[in-house]
């Protein structure tokens, strides 16, 4: 698969701030990468020197191979970019914001339409076209400034928190977007929400104080929990010990721990011996033991935990 | 060449619908015209001069470009970074100059446009007597020039601020001093102290110097090249400042 997004070694200082200190990574062609970090931890300026609106300190960015300092004009046809904030011409009305890109993007003017009807079917635009940006609502600009980058259909999109400030529903239907287009495109989209990221990101990196601090698949980072993959239950208090020792004779488990007690009940859990899967069946064959155990479940762990874990311990505070 | 003269006018048509998008241009318009005819009626004595020509209308143009074109150019960047516009502009594939040469056109044919709707004092003098057309011709090609020249200033000046009114202010205020520096006051006072070189370099520097021999009929060449150059001097220096400060 072509590599479309390729950083190498981005780094860029404002004043005495590292902002983004050594940034190299690959998207290819059908992924969607996603890009987490604390606020403040060098996304956004990552993203606008991929984009060629900052120039970098240190390091290049290429899109679809073309160096964005080198060649900018070249780069930037290949690219659609949703700035931070989604930022539009307010006095404008959406049809002629959009327009106006489809022509500056090179387009004649029956092409312009097309390409304008095309991005506005997209993402449901046609209600508002006639109105001015500014009168709209939060919800639709967005949805203006998306429109704007995929107008072109290009090859990689860049898009800095798509989905803020949208509700439930409009997040969901930019999310099937991104999903939509993710098949033929490099896609980058940095995000808060860690529930987007298993939604549409093929892989996710995770920044903290201008460094990569993770990189890998949803389910990649949440390996790297501590609890990921144990056997969670509770059990009456007085049977704790006796179901202890029965979880502890299947050859699968490695170690059973007492978590805590409430309500009576202790929460038991059993590790599974380093790397090793968790038999499908355990749950049942404990049950089968006639363990009275409530509420069996393996624990997966969240990327909010993996987030915190990540962006608060020691790895990247040694950079700052 | 042709990239660059579409994506420019793509641009500068786009900026200049936005002045006729918000009431600025209506105000801007009847302003212009009001003040342009009341300093040539009431203050310049159209009429008691008894002559029929545009010179009390052309003498105030510098001092109401003074206020009147910050205005009108104090927006072009200022703006564009306060709303973040500016990151999306830069990431479109169109070079610097493009974006801001298409800017400044813009602005100068929105002054271009109020300059045309005062037209009606040419035809009334035309009316009344029968002056020197070529003198008024002159007089226009001038104004327009010396508009374009305060135009350039105040764009440079809007790429170093997020605030209109700070763009406002501050190309105001260098505006009032390119005039100025003609003037006999602020001569006399640098003749005192600097050597005659400089005096004569300040002098050389002034819209009023320059200005006065176009409006009187003398569209020398040293004006227009000093109109043009600082033009272009001033948009070098907003290319710069664009760069400096967009991502602040």
């Amino acid at each position: 698969m072509a590599v479309l997004i390729e950083a190498s070694d981005l780094e860029k200082r404002f004043g005495e701030i590292l902002a983004v200190d050594g940034i190299s990574l690959e998207v290819k062609r059908g992924e969607v990468l996603g890009f987490l970090g604390p606020n403040g931890a060098g996304k956004s300026t990552t993203m606008k020197m991929l984009t060629g609106f900052l120039e970098p300190d240190a390091g290049s960015a290429r899109i679809a191979g073309i160096d964005v300092l080198d060649e900018p004009k070249q780069a930037k046809r290949q690219l659609g970019y949703l700035p931070e904030g989604a930022p539009c011409y307010g006095d404008m009305t959406a049809r002629g914001f959009l327009t106006f890109i489809a022509e500056i993007r090179g387009f004649d003017r029956d092409e312009a339409k097309r390409r304008v009807a095309g991005a506005v079917e997209k993402t449901q635009l046609s209600s508002v076209l006639e109105q001015t940006i500014e009168t709209l609502s939060k919800g639709f600009k967005r949805r203006v400034a998306i429109a704007q980058a995929i107008l072109h259909d290009p090859q990689v999109l860049i898009m800095d928190e798509p989905t803020d400030g949208l509700d439930p529903n409009q997040k969901h239907q930019v999310r099937r977007l991104i999903a939509d287009m993710a098949a033929d495109k490099a896609i980058i989209v940095s995000t808060h929400i860690l529930e987007e990221v298993e939604a549409v990101c093929s892989r996710a990196v995770i920044i903290n104080r201008g460094r990569i601090v993770a990189d890998g698949t949803a389910e990649d980072l949440m390996r790297r929990l501590p609890y990921h993959n144990t056997i969670a239950m509770h059990v009456p208090a007085g049977r704790a010990e006796a179901v202890a020792k029965a979880l502890s004779e299947f050859a699968a488990i490695a170690k059973v721990e007492t978590v805590g007690t409430a309500n009576g009940r202790v929460r038991l859990r059993a590790s599974p011996h380093a790397g090793a899967p968790i038999p499908s069946d355990l749950a049942s064959l404990i049950r089968a033991r006639l363990i009275e155990a409530e509420e069996v479940h393996v624990e997966r762990g969240n990327l909010d935990e993996v987030f915190r874990q990540i962006t608060t311990s020691d790895a990247g505070t040694s950079h700052a | 060449m042709h990239e660059f003269v579409r994506n420019t006018s793509i641009i500068a048509r786009r900026e200049f619908v936005a002045y006729f998008s918000t009431p600025l241009a209506t105000v801007f318009l009847i302003i212009f015209i009001a003040l342009t005819g009341a300093f040539a009626f009431y203050v310049g004595g159209f009429f008691e001069r008894g002559q029929a020509d545009l010179a009390p209308f052309f003498q105030y143009h510098p001092w109401l470009y003074l206020l009147l074109v910050p205005a009108v150019a104090m927006r072009l960047w200022a703006e564009e970074r306060k709303s973040g516009t500016i990151e999306l502009l830069m990431t479109l594939p169109i070079s610097p100059w493009e974006a801001i040469l298409g800017k400044f056109l813009a602005a100068w044919a929105f002054i271009g446009v109020a300059l045309l709707l005062t037209l009606p004092m040419w035809i009334t003098v035309n009316v009344l007597g029968s002056p020197d057309n070529g003198v008024i011709l002159a007089g226009y090609v001038g104004s327009f020039l010396m508009a374009g020249a305060f135009l350039a200033v105040g764009s440079c000046i809007s790429a170093l601020t997020k605030n209109q009114v700070i763009a406002f202010i501050v190309s105001a205020t260098l505006c009032f001093l390119l005039v100025m520096s003609g003037l006999e006051l602020v001569l006399n006072v640098l003749r005192a102290w600097t050597p005659g070189f400089l005096v004569t370099a300040v002098s050389s520097m002034s819209f009023l110097s320059h200005f006065d021999r176009i409006a009187k009929g003398v569209l020398d060449l040293s004006s227009v090249v000093f109109y043009v150059s600082l033009i272009a001097f001033a948009l070098f220096a907003n290319r710069i400042f664009v760069e400096l400060k967009k991502a602040d």
